[in-house]
């Protein structure tokens, strides 16, 4: 099966909701942008029904080249993490496709 | 930030649309996301990150009131993996002591 993307979402926006082609676009746009420069601020991002965007800090750790074996510490960095919402948790349990997916 | 707040950032942002348009807007496309995701299907926003279900299969539970064991089917849950632009934004911002 096909992903979801940005142009299916504002086609999407263009049918139900009626908003010009441009219009479409550009707040499917934004709303992907305002979320990226939320967690950019360090700040979480919770969208009820939906899921949270939740960061964390991850201290330096050792590491090691896989190809030559060397020992090359992971620099100290910040993740985000993405918990769904009990609702979205609920609907995608309903699921019963029987391919896993990775 | 909250759901709300995202509908206000974004509606002052722009000069096209009003807020309730922005709100309608906002609810449809997290609406289509659960949609796709609910049926299976992946998410792909380039630069954002891709949403995608992960299956975790049966196992024997526990009641964690009784202690009574209880056999659990497989399931699917929401899996996201941030893309690229995602993760070297959410690095700067350490980066910059945010």
């Amino acid at each position: 099966m096909t992903a979801l993307t940005k142009s299916e979402m504002a086609e999407r926006l263009f049918e139900e909701l009626g908003l010009n082609k441009r219009e479409a676009k550009e707040v499917v746009e934004l709303f992907f942008e305002e979320i990226r420069a939320c967690l950019e601020n360090n700040e979480q991002v919770k969208l009820s029904g939906f899921g949270n965007f939740d960061l964390r800090d991850k201290a330096q750790r050792p590491g090691r080249n896989p190809k030559t074996g060397e020992e090359i510490p992971i620099s100290a960095r910040r993740v985000v993490t993405f918990r769904p919402g009990q609702k979205l948790k609920a609907r995608v349990e309903e699921y019963a496709g029987t391919e896993p997916q990775q | 930030m909250t759901k709300s707040e995202l509908i206000e950032t974004i509606a002052a942002r722009q000069t096209q649309l009003s807020s309730k348009d922005v709100e309608l807007a906002v609810k449809t496309i997290l609406e289509h996301m659960s949609q796709a995701l609910s049926a299976g299907e992946r998410i792909e926003i380039r630069g954002f990150g891709s949403f995608s279900l992960h299956y975790r299969e049966p196992r024997r539970g526990r009641n964690p009131k009784t202690g009574d064991a209880v056999e659990l089917t497989g399931k699917y849950v929401p899996h996201f993996k941030p893309g690229k632009e995602l993760r070297e934004r959410v690095n700067l911002g350490l980066q910059m002591g945010l």
